[in-house]
């Protein structure tokens, strides 16, 4: 379905980003697995890519920051020639109440969530404005939507990710790019596992489907948006959350 | 300087689907040849590749005719 497609999964070696690499990957595409920290991670990610038959290439960059973001974008365009799709996974939370929320929790989560997605997307937008053809899919966050306590940093990174998806998508639709985002719930993966028993339970009691989320099920929705399926889509908010949005 | 007109003449064609006529010095991009403010962005990437240069942004806003274009490269040759 995606053979001989390229696309970069930012935040790739662990959780939503690794599945959505993979799962990629199982559709025909070559993959860019991005990461900051976690090299031996994301070289396994890599290995099991390879393993498919598809090409993998590893690129370490933090993307809160250009220099690195246009050092990821001109080696993955100097490796493939091209890039089809880009996936802006990458996250953090740093959370805590308004009244005790340091400002550089507060810059540290807006750099790496909302203004990582501004300088990955401007970096593109040259070459896939030239082929005519892009699929850009952001990762926002069922909080991005309803807001909430403790995480005021996060919830304003991820609205902005959904407000900077629709105009991208105004701005891109006349050359072939769609951007579309997805708005996962609660999702099991590093992120989410300190949460504690009783946290999680009220959670369920959110969800009407009544159980947290896999990174499969976010996955398998973005491969939907990045195909040729999707293409009359652009500047949507899919909602990957069990129902806690309706 | 005919040569540099006969490059950008080219890249104005293909790009923005206009014909050759048209494309004269005073040309407007905006007003005569039907371009966007991304056709301009477009064009002024275009142009940056062809000729092997950099045009920073408050100069692209400063070319609205092909003369103005034409006139950029030559003095930043
Ligand atoms: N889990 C959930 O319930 C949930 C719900 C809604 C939305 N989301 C969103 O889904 C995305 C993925 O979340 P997750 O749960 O999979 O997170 P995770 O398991 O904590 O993984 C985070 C990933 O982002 C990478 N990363 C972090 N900072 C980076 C930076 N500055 N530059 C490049 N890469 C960076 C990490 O790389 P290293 O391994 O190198 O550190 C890792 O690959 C995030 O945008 C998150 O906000 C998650």
């Amino acid at each position: 379905m995606l053979n001989s497609k390229v696309a970069i999964v930012t935040g790739a070696s662990r959780g939503i980003g690794k599945e959505i690499a993979l799962t990629l990957a199982e559709s025909g595409a070559n993959v860019v697995i991005n990461y900051v920290g976690n090299q031996e991670r994301a070289e396994e990610v890599a290995r099991q890519i390879r393993e498919m038959g598809r090409e993998a290439l590893v690129i370490q960059a933090d993307v809160s920051d250009s220099k690195q973001v246009d050092n990821l974008i001109s080696t993955a365009l100097s490796h493939f020639g091209k890039v089809d799709i880009l996936v802006n996974n990458a996250g953090i939370t740093r959370d805590n109440l308004i009244m005790r929320m340091k400002e550089e929790d507060w810059d540290k989560v807006i750099a790496t969530n909302l203004k990582s997605v501004f300088l990955l997307s401007k970096a593109i937008s040259r070459p896939m404005m030239k082929q005519r053809y892009g699929r850009i899919i952001n990762i926002s966050s069922v909080v991005g939507v309803l807001g909430n306590p403790g995480q005021a940093n996060y919830v304003a990174a991820k609205s902005g990710v959904i407000g900077l998806t629709k105009t991208l998508a105004r701005e891109l639709a006349t050359r072939g790019i769609t951007v579309n985002a997805v708005a996962p719930g609660y999702i099991e993966t590093d992120m989410t596992t300190n949460l504690s028993e009783d946290v999680k339970s009220k959670l369920l009691d959110q969800i009407p489907l009544a159980r947290l989320g896999t990174p499969k099920d976010v996955a398998n929705v973005v491969k939907f948006l990045v195909s040729d399926q999707a293409s009359y889509m652009t500047g949507q908010v899919l909602h990957v959350d069990g129902g806690m949005v309706m | 300087m005919a040569d540099i007109f006969e490059r950008v003449k080219k890249i104005i064609v293909d790009r923005l689907d206009v014909e050759e006529e048209k494309i004269t010095m005073e040309a407007s991009f905006k007003d005569d040849l039907g371009a966007d403010s991304l056709d301009i962005v477009e064009l002024v990437m275009e142009l940056e590749d062809e000729f092997d240069m950099e045009i920073d942004d408050e100069d692209a806003e400063k070319i609205s005719t092909v003369g103005d274009a034409v006139e950029y490269i030559k003095s930043h040759q």
